[in-house]
């Protein structure tokens, strides 16, 4: 038999022995090393039954298929848009993609997006070399016209959009802003200024005490708080 | 043997006092500072991000980048001269295969991860420091890393060998040698390691025995300052 | 920035509102001075303005004067932007934006007459105390020329001249003799413009958005000693006199700082 080393819920550093014995699994963010199982990465330890994890805690994003993401067109080219989705590689959105009325050959392309627009969208496909492809053709897949951006940390983006949405849902519902949140750490506020205000720093708040416990309740007391 | 005490009261087989900060530079997707005794290190990395020329990309894994500086008024003598020295680009270049052991770039190919180490205030053991800062910085960044780096300078000074030299010991009146000692904390295997000067073969299994307990204790802080920041949030 | 972005900072604005919660176009973030920050260096500050932080260090060589100044010392002010300060800082010779900061402080410093360049002079034409002092970013976010130009004023308070015999200079061993400075405290304040608003202090978003800026260095006895225009969009004379205006009330501000 085994036995763990760290502990759930630990913040656990690159190249730390977790635990040690072949019966255990190393999932995300672990490795075996011999006996042992690895940390990879800064972040938290998840343990369950005899499988260990670790949810990061930095890091850059990557673009991964299905992510809602929130893209800055940098360039145009024959076929339709590059994006930038804050990350080590671009999307495409290709204008199959971007919208369903036709484009005629030679089409005016900035009529749809130009160039430093935001858009909210999705990412279909990524090649192993991590070429990323995009749409537009989903809910909630639009031109993010006004508002302002905010970046926060990719790995934070799941405790900021809480459990089914909770937590985004409490943060429009308490500051009536409208809010986008990309998986690639971008953030796209609009409503009122003093209110954009109270859901940034509310953000702010939960990138900071996203591992702790009961993040939904400080929250709320911070929003109710601060009204 | 004449160097029986040391010029700062040191022991032999101790490093000077030690501090460290994950997480320094706000801009940076990872950072930390790093400091023995009046020798201070800051690293920045940025990336993995875009990389171009389009030349330098591998489509198989990531690339390291490290850019070593020390700042103009840094120095104990006269001003340094910005842009660059054939000293820091090979420290750059050493630094880089000191911490590439340590890193699993395999799932960002055609990507560049940036380092950058800049020194405000030195007093010998500078890239030492910067790999220390380096290290730290690269988990802060969030990027995988298989074993963690730590570095630490040897030295033989008229006849003793003593951890982690300061200036004055460098340029004590008598034979020196400096060796810089770079390790993977886990494995314990050597990714940097130079020397000037000159030592015997059983000089050699000391030195690396006095470079691994150096490490050690500089691996120990690293981890302790890297879980603090985490801790608190951020 | 694009042009809605744009529109809805000034929106902000228009209510009071930054994008980094000050409620004042016209106040500074929490600014803090440290000197003594290198101990190898001459003299040496830190000036923080809210995360944006800046050092400045002064070494102190012997070297000959310019032949048209023989019997003056010599001031010399590099900037360097580093690239751990920002992502969008390349490594490599300073740009237009490091030798603007360099060049800004370095009038501020000149033309206020702050350091007493003859009493630097030691033999004419031959031997004169030259003063380096070299701006480093450490992280940018915004303002990093006012922040510049107060850690050059605070490292240069801090300076102290090394032990020199005559013939070469021993670095390391410090004097208690202080750079010979007279009390105009030079201190820089860039106002910015955008659309209808004057403010101070921009952050990273501020920034971008940017229509034209003012840069106003001015002295304790009220007087400008340096002045630089930047942006692509011009100022109305009335604009010019109203950020002159601005730049020296916050001056005394930042004054008492150091």
């Amino acid at each position: 038999m085994g036995k763990m080393i760290a502990n759930d819920k630990d913040i656990v550093v690159p190249g730390e022995n977790l635990a040690e014995g072949m019966d255990f699994l190393p999932g995300f963010g672990t490795y075996r090393d011999g006996d042992n199982i690895v940390a990879l990465m800064v972040g938290q330890l998840r343990i369950s039954g005899r499988a260990l994890k670790i949810v990061p805690l930095s890091g850059k994003y990557v673009p991964k298929k299905d992510d809602l993401v929130i893209g800055n067109v940098t360039d145009i080219t024959f076929n339709g848009w590059l994006m930038d989705v804050n990350s080590a590689y671009h999307a495409m959105l290709p204008m199959k993609d971007a919208t369903s009325d036709f484009i005629t050959r030679g089409a005016d392309l900035t009529k749809y997006f130009k160039i430093g627009d935001w858009v909210a969208t999705q990412i279909t496909n990524v090649t192993s070399q991590k070429l990323a492809d995009a749409t537009m053709k989903g809910p909630g897949l639009k031109k993010l016209t006004g508002g302002r951006i905010i970046y926060v940390s990719p790995s934070k983006v799941p405790r900021i959009i809480g459990r089914q949405g909770s937590m985004v849902s409490l943060l429009k519902n308490t500051t009536g802003c409208r809010i986008v949140v990309g998986q690639n750490g971008v953030v796209w506020v609009d409503g009122d200024p003093q209110k954009e205000q109270l859901a940034k720093d509310a953000i702010r708040l939960i990138e900071q005490e996203a591992h702790t416990q009961g993040l939904t309740e400080k929250i709320q007391a911070f929003l109710g708080g601060s009204k | 043997m004449t160097y029986t005490k040391r010029l700062d009261g040191r022991e032999m087989d101790q490093c000077r006092e030690m501090e460290a900060k994950a997480g320094v530079i706000g801009r940076a997707d990872g950072s930390a500072m790093f400091r023995t005794g009046k020798t201070i290190a800051y690293a920045a990395v940025y990336g993995p991000r875009n990389l171009f020329p389009r030349f330098l990309q591998n489509p198989e894994k990531g690339i390291l980048r490290v850019n070593y500086n020390m700042m103009p008024f840094s120095s104990k003598g006269e001003r340094v001269r910005p842009g660059g020295s054939r000293r820091s680009k090979e420290i750059a270049f050493v630094t880089k295969n000191a911490l590439l052991p340590a890193l699993d770039l395999s799932e960002f190919p055609n990507s560049v991860v940036d380092v950058f180490i800049e020194l405000p205030q030195t007093d010998a053991g500078t890239r030492c420091a910067g790999i220390n800062a380096a290290a730290i910085a690269l988990a802060d960044a969030g990027i995988p890393m298989k074993d963690f780096v730590a570095s630490v300078s040897v030295g033989k000074v008229d006849g003793t060998v003593v951890l982690d030299l300061t200036y004055d010991e460098e340029a004590y009146d008598g034979p020196v040698a400096d060796i810089p000692i770079a390790m993977l904390t886990r494995s314990g295997e050597v990714t940097l390691l130079q020397m000037d000067g000159e030592v015997n073969k059983e000089d050699m299994k000391k030195i690396l025995q006095l470079g691994q307990k150096g490490i050690n204790d500089i691996h120990k802080l690293q981890v302790k300052v890297l879980k603090e920041k985490y801790q608190s949030g951020e | 920035m694009n042009k809605e972005l744009k529109q809805h900072l000034i929106l902000a604005l228009d209510k009071q509102v930054r994008y980094d919660g000050r409620k004042d176009k016209l106040a500074y973030r929490d600014i803090k001075v440290k000197t003594g920050i290198s101990v190898n260096a001459e003299g040496s500050a830190e000036v923080t303005l809210g995360k944006t932080r800046v050092y400045a260090g002064v070494k102190m060589a012997i070297e000959e004067p310019f032949p048209d100044k023989p019997d003056n010392g010599m001031l010399m002010v590099g900037a360097e932007l580093l690239p751990l300060s920002n992502p969008n800082f390349e490594s490599g010779p300073p740009g237009i934006w490091a030798t603007e900061i360099a060049r800004v402080v370095d009038r501020g410093i000149r033309e206020s007459g702050l350091i007493d360049l003859p009493t630097l002079c030691l033999e004419p034409g031959k031997k004169v105390w030259a003063v380096l002092i070299d701006i480093v970013t450490i992280n940018d976010e915004g303002n990093l020329l006012d922040a510049a130009a107060l850690a050059v004023y605070a490292a240069l308070q801090n300076t102290v001249f090394p032990k020199f015999d005559g013939e070469t200079v021993e670095y390391g061993v410090k004097t208690d003799k202080k750079l010979p400075l007279n009390d105009k405290k030079p201190i820089a304040v860039t106002v910015y413009k955008v659309a209808n608003h004057f403010f101070v202090d921009p952050n990273t978003d501020e920034e971008k958005a940017y229509d034209a800026r003012l840069t106003v260095v001015t002295s304790d006895d009220n007087t400008i000693c340096a002045m630089q225009k930047g942006g692509e969009t011009p100022l109305t004379q009335k604009e010019v006199e109203d950020m002159v205006g601005i730049a020296m009330d916050k001056g005394k501000e930042l004054r008492k700082l150091v």
